[in-house]
């Protein structure tokens, strides 16, 4: 039986053959219908994450399943004082997998080792969040064609955002990357992901201040949200925030073919107008999410795929 | 010059960093032994300008040296049977160590859940790198020399 902590948790056979069939759902929907029939997703959620859990349980409906969970810790035995490790055992007796977020950082993986079920980790706290990251694989695999040979840019908050981190982690594993990493001074890439992964590797990566500069040679660029309270002067922040939102006058810059993506939810960093330009992935992000996790799902069953 | 007598059974730990001996004695659980106990504060060292030694009358296998290995793998442990070294260990950082040191991270479910153990896994040999098992927060050894 597996578990999903870390998206590094897959070896790149092992990612490809999930995104191989996470695209086959995509083209062949029917097909995944009934491949869940009579199981049950458990979605444990100690804290709230609409679009998470909303995903989670899409997918599973969508495979014919079915979903039973929380979706605050005030609604589960927590509240009561029951340990992770109590929590997931019961839960392992209602259901055939379960899908955990949990404010505190290895509280999925505190389950997974009592749990007689796989448990995907839903995110825990600032630690790890693996399906964001196998979403966001999903999405420039289809839409770019490939996961090697791309220039992607990714901007806003890269201190602190680890989506972003957990993104470069999994796709250093992959020819031909280039980073260009966008943000203010304050909010660079921690240095141990400067030093320890992409210097350590090989992995060519510039450092940027202002989005413009980066827009002409990106095919990917990759937004998250610069927050206010990050800043350590109000100066800063009124200098720099403008450059960290993405408007039509900044997409004219940029390749014909260039992806925007964003985990969402998105505050200001993307104007609406840019949501009609054909380049704006973030709202098809979401609708890979579900196949990726449908993928996901069958996988850590260990449904026959091949019989259905 | 102060004297101790030699041990019959036991170790003999050298080349401790001065000023250690007695957090080790406590990390060892040497006080939970009902075994001779010699504590040397600033002894004379001509490697290391002052050193701790600690001898310990007990058998051997009585002590965990992994996490010996954890604290300082640069002391010297000397084995004695029958009053005789008969052996010199080499210590080895361990791949892990359980319920040695604590997670710092007040994020980390350590923080709620207190009757996990508190295991740290070496992430990096070179640097002497240890990572918390469940949110991989860095610990690295105070004591590295």
């Amino acid at each position: 039986m597996r578990h999903l902590m870390s998206p590094l948790d897959f070896s790149v056979d092992e990612l490809d053959r999930l995104l191989n069939l996470a695209s086959d759902i995509e083209k062949h929907p029917q097909k995944y219908a009934h491949a869940c029939d009579g199981k049950k997703l458990a979605t444990c959620f100690y804290e709230p994450s609409t679009r998470t859990r909303l995903s989670f349980e899409a997918a599973m409906l969508n495979l014919g399943g079915s979903v039973l969970g929380f979706s605050s810790a005030d609604s589960s035995s927590a509240s009561k004082g029951e340990s992770v490790s109590d929590t997931i055992r019961v839960i392992s007796c209602y259901a055939d997998i379960c899908a955990m977020r949990h404010p505190k950082e290895g509280a999925p993986l505190v389950a997974s080792l009592k749990s007689q079920i796989p448990v995907i980790n839903a995110g825990d706290g600032g630690h790890q969040h693996p399906t964001q990251t196998l979403t966001d694989l999903l999405t420039i695999r289809s839409l770019h064609g490939e996961l090697g040979n791309l220039t992607i840019g990714l901007c806003g908050d890269l201190k602190f955002g680890r989506t972003v981190h957990s993104l470069i982690h999994a796709l250093i594993r992959y020819p031909g990357i280039r980073f260009i990493l966008i943000s203010p001074e304050e909010l660079r890439i921690p240095s141990y992901l400067r030093e320890d992964v992409l210097a350590a590797n090989n992995i060519p990566f510039t450092e940027l201040e202002r989005l413009e500069d980066a827009m002409p040679e990106l095919d990917i660029l990759y937004m998250t949200r610069v927050q206010k309270e990050r800043f350590f002067n109000e100066e800063d922040y009124v200098r720099l925030k403008n450059y960290y939102i993405l408007t039509t006058e900044k997409m004219e810059l940029a390749k014909k073919d260039m992806l925007v993506l964003h985990p969402l939810p998105r505050v200001n960093e993307i104007s609406v107008e840019v949501d009609d330009d054909p380049r704006a992935a973030y709202f098809k992000q979401a609708q890979y999410g579900v196949y990726v996790r449908m993928a996901l799902i069958l996988t850590l069953l260990e449904i026959d795929v091949n019989a259905l | 010059m102060l004297n101790i007598s030699g041990i019959h059974e036991g170790f003999v730990l050298d080349h401790i960093q001065a000023g250690m001996s007695l957090q080790i004695y406590h990390d060892l659980k040497l006080d939970k032994l009902d075994c001779t106990v010699a504590i040397i504060k600033n002894a004379k060292s001509s490697k290391m300008g002052k050193k701790d030694i600690l001898k310990v009358e007990c058998p051997v296998e009585a002590l965990d040296l992994d996490i010996l290995g954890f604290i300082d793998h640069n002391i010297t442990v000397n084995v004695i049977k029958n009053d005789k070294i008969v052996e010199k260990k080499i210590l080895h950082l361990p791949r892990q160590v359980k319920n040695v040191i604590s997670c710092k991270n007040p994020r980390c479910i350590t923080s709620i859940e207190q009757e996990l153990d508190q295991i740290f896994l070496l992430t990096d040999e070179e640097h002497e790198i240890y990572r918390c098992r469940y949110c991989e927060e860095k610990y690295r050894n105070p004591n590295r020399r």
